[in-house]
């Protein structure tokens, strides 16, 4: 992540600060400027992305802790970037309040398994789950695989399992994805987008 | 987009229309509003719904959803009638002069070539008519009877004002009044934009409709001119990365995926490389094996070999005909032709069409396998009967579901690095934050562990042919999570031999010497480094193009098809406004979209078509090469064009016992979903500021229909269609009004869709109501302009 970011964000605030004034004839800025700076102050800055809309607004996450041993870094604040020409610090309402969807006491922290026929779910080991999925993935593989068709041409499809989903990850994994599709041979591949 | 986000300041004219960027892209909205500031822009909101972009908007107009095709044919007609059309540009960078063969003709709703039994198009008659060589013949003075523009004036005359009035329910006058501005960009030194997002896509006739918007730009001469193009808003933050790297039917890049008779790759390559239809077509997609090559050798490795025809033979085979769209997917689901399926980060029981379809085809499946931040619907599925008796009360009981389910706890956007592209088709790279909560883990891992697992299996044990997984090269440096910056170099490319990064895909070989995970995306990672990282702020042009911030595909492009903002001879149509300019021996600006070196007269300014010029006559689309208004596959009147074809003949539709369509005797309300300023689709329910700020579901309904039914704000409603109901608090609004359709009143009914059964705050699915119709072209469904009754509860 770069680092020359902290120093230009702070050096933004500052002349931000200075420059404002208000119609009452006092200058609220300053104040409200180092009540900021307490709440960010010796935090880590890193760079990232709005998750939502495609706006692709570059969002400064904030975390604390992340220098003192034996302590896991949290997020404390999330805020606009004012280097993106998308966005230059801006964001709306459901970016401002990203800190509430990264810190959030219903994200799903376990593995969960429902067996057939069953009204609740049961925490299940990382271990355990890999094992059981890659056991189905390649029983229903072994039974609906196609390797040639009707006339005989080589087609090695699979048609019975399809994989939907990507729009919300990277690039990255989206390209993961295809080729975990395409070692299984997997025709039905959607993603939001045809939504 | 074709142009982006801070390009949209450079406009003179900006048409919103089936969108609310206002509200749904507020931070994107706010280049409209310089514009407007700054160029005294007009801005022009054409809706269903008086929103708050139509609150701020120079002229507004009301329309009844789904008769977006009337009203932009409309603009084509008065465009033409009126003289308001950039002649030079659209003889010189269309197909204007490109003579159609005898045999096209449209009557009666129908193009030539409708096969009534198969129930679609033969599109023989489709054709341009050719000369030697195979080129098409064309008539520059545009005069010939035949030739494109002719055919297209002729087709569009029928859409007059007061056409387009009694079938979008506006009048004539607000029509007309629109149409003024819209088409004062129409001239050298002028620009227009135009901005949309789901209220295009969702109809049954989207793709057509998207097609009709590009031609009015390219009549208007606003395609490849800064503050022009059409510009699609996008509403995830990654839809446009996870669409460029493929689909049922597309390889990354946008290279189809093999069909069953391309039995070998010489035949693929046959296929896919078109041949030029005019002598000086650049026509670049005849580059595909070079691309094609690349990907088998990134995704097979040291497996691709000449012999083995770079491992082509291990890439799954379409069967021809086949489809595999979502409709398709779920429709075989609840046939019980699935056994298992896998999702990463979507919720199709909330997002798809007619959730309890959905429902009861998940029911139908072995396993679920879903990797997310939160449970969804979808993981949930079976408790939805439990959860909200009141509209699923007839689904299968949660002790008969028989589907084994997994969910997966998955980081999210902070928790690991990697890029998003946004609707600029900027690629924007991010970092991680902190480690995901938990035992979550990332999605790179969960995929690889299960890759890892699945080979291990099939060395062990054998099975199904294990070849092509087996072939499938995942050597990366740590295989169990690989590192999303060695991914990224994968992606952009490099030559085998020496190992280094490609400069971009101009540098991509056929022979297997080189690799590349995605060819548009070549040279995003190259010797230097991540360009996706960069965060450069230089904007020489002035014209917001920002080319060291991130970086664009294609090949950092900006603006694309900007060679078309230049006359034949290379002369800007606008000289404040010109992204590329030719200096004698090359193009400076932008990068341009043309071969760098190559003087203007040599090629047509679009390369990547084989006719060199932009298709304002596209025999490509399934229901015909012009667009023609089709009304949604439910709909309260008759097509008033013609009586006996009323809705897309080729759109897609089902038949499943879940799959009824309503009528207007029963369901006489026209309704619109639509999303709130303060939530994101299914997500931020689970967001505590974003649910208390929009906490409840609503139905929103004119003045004049709540007062005929006897609700005030506040009432409880049900709505209801052919295939669900949902209840909520009435929101009786000012905002639609009747509209006047063919001497009838139709009311719309507006439906926000952020609420489910899971979350901090619930409410009913929207897609309880929505109907499993879809475009024939895209697959999208039908969410705008079904059918509804509603009544006080």
């Amino acid at each position: 992540m770069p680092s020359d970011v902290e120093v230009t964000r702070r050096g933004f605030l500052k002349t931000g600060a200075a420059l404002a004034t208000t119609a009452f004839g006092f200058d609220l800025q300053p104040a409200r400027a180092a009540a900021r700076e307490l709440k960010i102050a010796r935090t880590t800055q890193t760079h990232s992305i709005c998750p939502y809309c495609a706006v692709g607004c570059s969002v400064i996450i904030h975390t604390l802790g992340d220098k003192a041993k034996n302590v896991k870094p949290a997020v404390v604040h999330i805020e606009g970037d004012p280097a993106s020409p998308v966005n230059r610090g801006t964001l709306c309402p459901k970016g401002i309040s990203l800190k509430q969807f990264v810190v959030n006491d219903q994200r799903l922290t376990e593995p969960l398994y429902r067996a057939p026929g069953a009204t609740a779910w049961k925490v299940i080991p990382w271990d355990e789950a890999i094992d059981k999925m890659a056991r189905r993935i390649k029983d229903s593989r072994d039974r609906g695989f196609e390797p040639k068709d009707a006339r005989g041409r080589t087609v090695n499809r699979l048609d019975n399992v399809a994989i939907i989903g990507g729009c919300t990850d990277t690039n990255e994994i989206n390209y993961l994805l295809g080729k975990f599709r395409f070692s299984l041979g997997i025709l039905t591949y959607e993603n939001q987008a045809r939504l | 987009m074709t142009n982006g986000w801070t390009d949209v300041a450079n406009t003179d004219v900006v048409l919103v229309m089936g969108g609310n960027p206002a509200e749904n892209h507020p931070v994107g909205f706010r280049f409209v509003m310089e514009a407007k500031r700054h160029r005294k822009a007009k801005l022009i909101c054409v809706d269903p719904r008086f929103n708050r972009t139509a609150a701020v908007s120079d002229r507004y107009v009301q329309i009844r959803s789904g008769t977006d095709i009337a009203f932009l044919g409309g603009l084509l007609n008065y465009a033409l009638s009126h003289d308001r059309f950039h002649a030079d540009y659209v003889r010189e960078h269309t197909n204007a002069s490109f003579i159609v063969k005898e045999g096209f003709s449209f009557a009666d709703g129908y193009f030539s070539g409708w096969d009534e039994d198969r129930q679609r198009y033969d599109k023989s008659t489709w054709e341009y008519e050719r000369v030697a060589d195979g080129y098409a013949r064309i008539d520059k003075t545009l005069e010939h009877p035949r030739c494109v523009f002719q055919l297209l004036k002729k087709h569009y005359t029928r859409y007059t004002p007061e056409q387009v009035a009694s079938i979008s329910g506006c009048t004539a006058e607000e029509f007309e009044q629109a149409a003024e501005v819209i088409c004062s960009t129409g001239r050298a030194g002028r620009s227009g934009t135009i901005l949309y997002a789901l209220g295009w896509t969702q109809h049954s006739h989207s793709v057509q409709l998207i097609h009709t918007a590009a031609m009015l730009q390219l009549m208007l001469g606003n395609i490849g001119m800064p503050g022009g193009g059409v510009n699609a808003q996008r509403g995830h933050s990654n839809i446009q990365g996870a669409t460029d790297l493929g689909a049922w039917n597309m390889l990354p890049g946008y290279l189809k995926v093999p069909r069953a008779n391309w039995t070998s790759l010489a035949e693929y390559n046959r296929a896919n490389s078109p041949k030029p239809l005019r002598p000086n077509s650049l026509n670049y997609w005849g580059n595909t094996p070079k691309f094609m090559v690349s990907l088998l050798r990134a995704y097979y490795g040291e497996n691709a070999t000449h012999r083995n025809q770079f491992g082509y033979d291990y890439l799954p085979k379409i069967a021809e005909g086949a489809t595999h769209s979502w409709g398709y997917l779920f429709d075989e689901m609840y046939a019980g032709k699935k056994e298992g399926l896998i999702s990463f980060g979507m919720n199709p029981v909330a997002g798809g069409p007619n959730s309890i379809k959905m429902i009861e085809a998940l029911g139908k499946l072995k396993w679920l396998i879903v990797a997310e931040n939160f449970e969804t619907e979808t993981a949930a599925f079976w408790k939805a009967k439990e959860l909200q008796e009141k509209y699923y009360g007839e689904v299968t009981d949660p002790e008969n579901v028989q589907t084994e389910v997994f969910l997966l706890p998955a980081s999210c956007f902070a928790e690991k690095d990697g890029t998003f592209v946004n609707s600029s088709r900027w690629l924007q790279w991010k970092y991680k934050a902190v480690d995901a909560p938990g035992n979550a883990m990332d999605d790179q891992e969960i995929i690889s562990r299960l890759f890892l697992k699945l080979r291990e299996l099939y060395e062990k044990e054998g099975g199904a042919s294990p070849e092509p997984l087996l072939a499938m090269d995942w050597s990366y440096a740590n295989p169990v999570s690989p590192s999303l910056t060695e991914v990224a170099r994968e992606i952009s490319g490099k030559d085998v031999r020496s190992g280094r990064q490609v400069p971009g895909f101009g540098a991509l070989k056929d022979d297997g010497s080189t690799l590349c995970g995605n060819w548009l995306y070549s040279g995003s990672f190259t010797e230097a480094g991540n360009q996706m990282e960069r965060q450069g702020q230089s904007d020489p042009t002035g014209l917001g193009l920002y080319a060291d911030w991130a970086w664009s595909w294609p090949a950092n492009r900006r603006v694309l098809y900007n060679r078309a903002s230049a006359d034949a001879d290379g002369k800007p149509w606008d000289e404040t406004r010109a992204p590329v300019r030719w200096k004698g021996n090359r193009w400076v600006g932008d990068v341009p979209d043309y071969k760098a070196d190559a003087p203007p007269e040599a090629n047509g300014a679009f390369i990547m078509l084989a006719e060199g010029v932009a298709k304002l006559f596209a025999p490509d689309f399934a229901e015909g090469p012009f667009p023609e208004h089709y009304e949604p596959a439910e709909s309260p009147v008759e097509n008033l064009l013609h009586p006996n074809v009323g809705d897309n003949p080729a759109a897609l539709k089902f038949s499943s016992d879940l799959d009824p369509l309503g009528n207007a005797e029963q369901y006489p309300y026209v309704a619109i979903t639509y999303r709130l300023t303060e939530h994101f689709h299914f997500w931020t329910k689970h967001v505590s500021a974003t649910s208390e700020l929009q906490s409840t579901f609503f139905v929103e309904l004119p003045q004049a229909l709540a007062d005929e039914k006897g609700i005030a704000s506040g009432d409880r409603v049900r709505v209801t269609s052919a295939r669900g109901s949902v209840e909520g608090p009435a929101l009786v609004t000012k905002r639609m009004r009747g509209l006047q359709v063919a001497g009838k009143t139709i009311y719309q009914v507006g439906l926000p869709i952020h609420w489910g059964f899971l979350g901090r705050v619930k409410g009913p699915l929207v897609n309880n109501l929505t109907p499993s119709v879809m475009d024939p072209n895209s697959g999208t469904p039908e969410y705008k302009g079904f059918l509804v009754n509603l009544e006080k509860v």
